[in-house]
């Protein structure tokens, strides 16, 4: 071996190393280095044997401490589990209005209820509870089954045409599948549901439509057309269309009569959870009930 | 111009004790991977600077251990602890200054100061902070006295270290790391009490209801101050201390170190009473500056990464220059230049405006003045207004538009804050907060101290032509305080 390479100026050996005319010294490291790094290794040993460490053929070293991460997560999850036991019976004694008008209460229901419509919900009314067509927006004031505290809680437990035996549920025909009016008599409701909603309609085929409505919608969506949430019938004189607004889309919902279906949630949550959820959307919705098919009816 | 110390020279044959540092070269030479840490025996030295280090270590140590004591009236269950890090609370308190975790910049901002700072000082007056203000500096400075109580000073340290073990030596020894331990539990206990309301700590610490925190941190301080300052010393400076590679960038021929003015000093060597001191230099190599060197170094190898600059090599060559009848300041706080100067005959001419000086000069203006303007501007209420984006937009049964907000409002003071809620920029749009009364303006009641979480709707009349996502405020104002919050309102698209 050559003899290493010595610093002119202090003495010390380098490392051989040279950047831009700069060379490494190889100071040797302080001894209690050294120390760190024999410690380093029986701290390594002490821990082998207090703490899970060697495989085995069935199963490894448990340590002498008996540490565990997976009862750790089983004692905190049973703490949460416990936690949420206090919430769920102070969920399920309020009654719906305590629960909104309390702030912590009201603060609990939402978080509970923001995790469940995200859960559940969301596949089908968005992710921020927006709607999608045929799928009702829970944001606005618009709602087909009422949109107070108690209907909200009722729809959300019984379902729209769910196998609930107490299911919500309505009936929209398929008035041109099944023959029972023809293209052109589609084609004049049409104009006579456009007229309804405040647009401008073609006047000569509203007035054919005007015996037609009366004869096979006013049942349900009432003469005036402001529907009736008794039966579900959507208010037709509105801004809001749930299997939307252009005459392409209501000449299809009249020819083909499509009925979305709600499961019933009774039995899959708790009756508390149901109330957290029916306040989460009562709150997110504004309040909901202060318009909507009630407030325009005659 | 470059001072190169040469250190080739064959330094075997000179007469008269070594540096530490030169023995541990010496120790060196036939090279192992590890070399043991060679003891520094510091002699005790009277003089300006061991005195002002004296005054500093007692100013730094009592604004260390007074500074959670200090009690200052704030309103309310408030903490009334003038200086507190209050994790729980997550706030942090100095003074009438209170700061929340998302002003965080503000303590950015005053490590950038203090970096700043420390660059200049360093580049016109040296390693001053190493030398005088650092925490290992003081500790150490205050466990050498401690040191000193019980084994007697440089020699009767050396003496007893290679004695054969005897009482004496034992009780000594035993008595010097008990009063260390002392220490260091007090710095560590006194640690503590800058996170938790101090009488109320002092009282659960000793009964032991205190949190677990508070007893690792002050076992972890404590052990780290035992041994950092009582055993490891020079070595944090020398191994673990990134500062002293650092500083070579600040430092210049203009900047002010000890320094050992070799241009008077040389050739250096024993001086006998009434020899002329025709043809030699002011040094005797008495090596005084040596033994008192707390770093074990020779400041007559010019300056060094292992040097503090704490001038204690001053005072003692100051003392022997005295005593042979030669001026004081053989070894000085001076210039590189300057004695570069002198050794060619020159007057010195020290610059203290350089352009690295004036760099760091400017830079800490800038930020200095961000600060203040930072800390003049800043608000009692903090407004973010959040929207939301799923859905955008809600359509009403009348076709008009609302939009949902959640509005965050952090109120800095320690009083109920009444808050006017306007917003701006949608014609005919009203404002309604879900649970409160309708009014307009919208006015809220705003908890002190915490951060208020509002829904808010916003609903816009049907329109026509109005279509997209169009420019708003939210306009909110506090008794004086007002300010703008910019946000967007979204019409999105009829279904």
């Amino acid at each position: 071996m050559s003899e290493p390479e010595r610093d002119e100026h202090s003495g010390v050996e380098t490392t051989g190393h040279v950047w831009d005319g700069i060379r490494e010294l190889d100071n040797p490291l302080p001894r209690w280095w050294l120390w760190i790094f024999y410690g380093c290794i029986v701290v390594a040993i002490v821990y082998w044997v207090l703490m899970p460490a060697w495989p085995g053929l069935n199963g490894y070293t448990p340590g002498l401490l008996k540490q565990s991460d997976r009862a750790a997560v089983a004692q905190d999850l049973q703490a949460l589990q416990a936690q949420r036991g206090r919430g769920e019976a102070m969920l399920a004694t309020a009654s719906l209005q305590q629960i909104e008008a309390d702030p912590a209460l009201q603060a609990h229901a939402l978080s509970v209820g923001q995790s469940v419509v995200g859960d559940n919900c969301a596949t089908c009314h968005g992710a921020g509870g927006g709607g999608n067509r045929g799928y009702p927006n829970l944001r606005d004031d618009v709602w087909l089954w009422g949109g107070s505290l108690e209907e909200i809680e009722h729809t959300l437990r019984v379902g729209v045409r769910s196998a609930h035996p107490e299911t919500r549920t309505s009936q929209m025909p398929a008035f041109g599948r099944e023959n029972m009016l023809t293209a052109a008599q589609v084609s004049d409701l049409t104009e006579y549901v456009v007229r309804l909603s405040g647009r401008p309609a073609n006047a000569a085929a509203v007035g054919r439509a005007q015996q037609l409505y009366a004869d096979n919608c006013a049942a349900c969506h009432t003469p005036t057309g402001v529907g009736d949430r008794l039966v579900g019938a959507p208010n037709l004189t509105d801004r809001e269309w749930l299997y939307g607004s252009d005459r392409e889309s209501i000449r299809g919902q009249i020819h083909n009569g499509r009925n979305g279906v709600m499961p019933t949630w009774e039995g899959r949550f708790s009756p508390g959870v149901i109330k957290a959820l029916a306040v989460y959307i009562h709150v997110n919705a504004g309040g909901g009930e202060a318009s909507g098919a009630a407030a325009v009816a005659p | 111009m470059t001072i190169i110390i040469d250190r080739s020279r064959d330094r075997s044959k000179a007469t008269g004790p070594v540096s530490i540092a030169e023995k541990q070269r010496e120790k060196d030479r036939p090279q192992g991977l590890y070399k043991a840490r060679v003891p520094i025996y510091p002699k005790l030295v009277h003089g300006q600077w061991r005195w002002i280090k004296w005054v500093l270590l007692i100013v730094m140590l009592a604004i260390y251990y007074i500074t959670p004591w200090i009690r200052w009236d704030r309103p309310g269950a408030l903490p009334d602890q003038a200086v507190l890090v209050d994790f729980d609370g997550g706030r942090f308190y100095f003074f009438m200054i209170q700061l929340w975790p998302q002003e965080v910049y503000f303590i950015t901002g005053l490590l950038v100061l203090s970096a700043l700072s420390l660059f200049l000082v360093t580049s016109l007056f040296g390693r001053l902070w190493c030398g005088y203000a650092c925490p290992q500096t003081v500790w150490t400075d205050l466990y050498i006295y401690v040191e000193r109580m019980f084994e007697g000073d440089r020699n009767a340290r050396m003496r007893l270290d290679a004695a054969p073990t005897s009482f004496n030596k034992l009780w000594r020894k035993a008595g010097k790391h008990a009063v260390w331990i002392g220490v260091a539990f007090g710095t560590g206990g006194a640690w503590i009490f800058y996170f938790h309301d101090a009488p109320q700590l002092i009282r659960t610490f000793w009964v032991g209801t205190a949190p677990m925190t508070a007893y690792v941190s002050c076992a972890i301080l404590t052990f780290t101050t035992y041994v950092f300052a009582g055993h490891m010393r020079e070595q944090v400076c020398t191994y673990m201390c990134p500062w002293p590679r650092i500083q070579g960038a600040m430092l210049d021929d203009q900047s002010f170190q000890v320094t050992y003015r070799y241009d008077r000093g040389e050739p250096r060597g024993p001086h006998k009473k009434a020899e002329s001191w025709d043809g030699r230099g002011d040094c005797i190599d008495c090596n005084q500056c040596i033994v008192v060197c707390p770093m074990g170094i020779d400041i007559r190898d010019g300056a060094q990464l292992e040097c503090i600059n704490c001038g204690l090599c001053i005072d003692a060559c100051n003392e022997v220059m005295e005593k042979v009848g030669r001026p004081r300041g053989l070894i000085a706080y001076d210039t590189d230049a300057a004695v570069a100067a002198r050794s060619c005959g020159q007057k010195p001419q020290h610059r203290l405006i350089r352009p690295r000086t004036l760099y760091y000069g400017v830079a800490l203006l800038i930020v200095s003045g961000l600060m203040i303007w930072g800390f003049s501007t800043r608000k009692t209420l903090d407004v973010h207004a959040l929207r939301d984006r799923n859905p955008a937009s809600v359509r009403l049964h009348d076709g008009a538009v609302r939009n949902g907000y959640t509005l965050k409002i952090a109120n800095h003071g320690f009083q109920t804050a009444t808050v006017e809620i306007r917003y701006g920029g949608v014609p005919g749009a009203t404002l309604r907060s879900p649970g409160r009364p309708e009014s307009d303006p919208l006015t809220l009641q705003v908890d002190p101290n915490r951060v208020t979480s509002v829904r808010v709707f916003v609903t816009a009349p049907a329109s026509e032509e109005a279509d997209g996502s169009r420019p708003a405020t939210f306009d909110v104002r506090s008794g004086d305080e007002r300010q703008t919050v910019r946000t967007a309102f979204e019409y999105g698209e009829l279904r």
